[in-house]
């Protein structure tokens, strides 16, 4: 995938202008910059969704691809259950689809309807999808976008991965500079054009990323954060160990208390009916 | 058998019904049900050409709203005004043109209320082998696209950058749409054509798990809806069309009351108050 000077234009300015960008198989490259530096414009033209105004685009011939946009609002309307949604541009085999959505923490939600997924676990769906079609061109805009921080560090280990098995070339688009930087291969600073690039570190003590971002994020970008137990998705908890416990309050808990505002004024009732 | 009129008119209606069901899915899922009205006014000047040109119905009405559809897509292309400003547009005034169109032809005395209200019970041989070839046409390239029609319309962008030909596969649904108008304007008629697309579809929603199973339960409803329709016309003798219309409305409402335990599919998991703020012209 190659794009060279391309340019497009919105209703009245230049989103994003003479950008370069290639990226080979088995590469991982993160587009990060402020918002409306064009991350997501740049993402739409590599994958021929947009068509540029000016320079062009490569793409290898037969290149199947993988897409995973930044918003999908499902109607309502639609009866759409995740088993289903996997399904959606590519015929799978159940043994492919059960890999996928292992993989991403979400095999037991396979007969929900996508409508009532939470925002992370609507997320894992959208990349268990992407990559159950095994793709030679991964292209993710905020992938982790409302995942809880362990997953999110989990989710890029499993893009690196499935980089690892398919060798595909994988465009990450995201802001989380400091877990994403972690798990890619080159770094494109992007704000309307390509502001500087090159691997993850060289690209926080350049002095471009600094103007952009200001000197703070340098010292996010070291923050590494570690939990010695990992939480399996029916409420037990995996230690570092190995050991399988049941989850501290159990999956069950109560919440004796009441988190909307009009508790104050409506006395609690516990274990019985209110007064008539 | 074909002789006796309302066993015409029944077959007639169960081909509309087969194809408007999964077809209609779509205009719900998509939120084009003024697309819809748009399609069937301008039937009406397809009807008021077809006198004119001394052509087949059928296929005029096929044309216009052919017509209609791709001019549609074309000005939307281009934006600068509203979809459902557009779709006003169009509608109404062809729908105007129509009755003008057919007022000026003094020499001929049209059955208006037949074609704004439909006219089931009139249908001929020809009427039933247009409609069911029709249908089973429109059935089947809806089958060939299915999977980039279904994915485009859940999500244009992840199915452009995916390979589906979005464009293509809308101009396609647009061309069925006025395929299905055209075989259901005599059926029911220009102003409760929608009505067959949404309210069957609708109900199945209740129902279905999947969007497969929707569009068959549409058109199983669809069924229904007619023959009752037609069993009340034949008992109690009001118009047909509305008759069909109203018998689609009571298994709708039907359709609302709740259901038992396992068989309710919004139990499997809390069902969430659907959004109504985005209702709109999202195409």
């Amino acid at each position: 995938m190659d794009l060279r000077g391309v340019g497009f234009r919105g209703p009245d300015r230049w989103l994003v202008r003479g950008v370069d960008l290639a990226i080979a198989p088995g590469e991982i490259v993160t587009l990060i910059g402020p918002n409306g530096s064009g991350k997501s414009t740049t993402a739409k033209l590599a994958l021929g969704i947009l068509k540029p105004h000016a320079g062009t685009v490569h793409r290898r011939r037969r290149l199947k691809v993988s897409y995973v946009p930044q918003k999908i609002q499902i109607d309502w309307t639609l009866p759409l259950t995740v088993q289903r949604f996997m399904r959606l541009t590519t015929k799978l085999t159940d043994g492919e689809m059960r890999a996928a959505l292992e993989a991403t923490g979400i095999a037991h939600l396979r007969d929900a309807e996508v409508r009532n997924l939470s925002g992370g676990e609507f997320q894992r769906a959208m990349l268990a999808r992407a990559i159950a079609r095994k793709p030679d061109f991964l292209v993710l805009d905020e992938p982790v976008q409302g995942v809880d921080f362990a997953g999110e560090v989990a989710l890029y280990e499993l893009i690196r991965r499935i980089r690892d098995e398919l060798g595909c070339a994988v465009l990450l688009i995201s802001h989380d500079l400091h877990v994403v930087m972690a798990a890619t291969d080159r770094v494109i600073c992007l704000n309307g054009h390509v502001c500087c690039e090159g691997t993850p570190t060289a690209v926080v003590e350049s002095r471009a990323y600094r103007q952009l971002f200001g000197n703070g994020t340098a010292a996010l970008a070291l923050y590494r954060h570690h939990h010695d137990h990992t939480h399996l998705p029916d409420g037990s908890v995996l230690d570092a160990d190995g050991r399988l416990t049941d989850h501290a309050h159990g999956p069950d808990h109560d919440h004796d208390h009441d988190h909307a505002p009009t508790s104050a004024a409506a006395p609690e009732v516990k274990g019985g009916k209110p007064d008539a | 058998m074909l002789d006796d009129y309302l066993v015409r008119a029944l077959l007639a209606g169960i081909g509309m019904a087969l194809v408007a069901g999964p077809l209609g899915c779509f205009i719900v899922w998509r939120r084009l049900a003024y697309f819809g009205e748009t399609l069937a006014h301008a039937a009406l000047l397809g009807v008021a050409l077809a006198f004119l040109l001394e052509v087949n119905v059928t296929f005029a009405v096929f044309a216009v709203a052919a017509l209609i559809a791709v001019a549609l897509l074309a000005m939307e292309r281009r934006a600068g005004l509203a979809a459902d400003s557009l779709l006003g547009i169009l509608s109404h005034s062809s729908l105007a043109l129509g009755i003008i169109v057919m007022s000026a032809m003094t020499w001929l005395r049209v059955d208006l209320m037949g074609l704004l209200f439909g006219d089931i019970l009139s249908v001929s041989r020809l009427d039933i082998a247009l409609i069911w070839a029709g249908g089973l046409a429109v059935l089947a390239v809806l089958a060939l696209i299915w999977r980039g029609l279904f994915a485009t319309t859940v999500s244009p962008e992840l199915a452009a950058g995916e390979g589906v030909s979005t464009d293509r596969v809308n101009t396609v649904f647009m061309l069925l749409m006025a395929v299905v108008i055209a075989i259901a304007i005599k059926i029911v008629g220009v102003l409760l054509i929608t009505a067959m697309l949404i309210i069957p579809a609708a109900t199945a929603r209740r129902f279905a798990r999947s969007p497969e199973q929707m569009a068959l339960l549409a058109a199983v409803f669809g069924v229904l809806a007619v023959s009752s329709g037609l069993a009340a016309s034949r008992l109690w003798d009001p118009p047909s069309g509305p008759a069909i219309v109203v018998a689609a409305l009571a298994l709708f409402l039907i359709s609302l009351t709740p259901l038992p335990g396992r068989l309710n599919p919004a139990r499997r998991r809390a069902p969430q108050i659907p959004d109504h703020a985005d209702a709109g012209e999202e195409q």
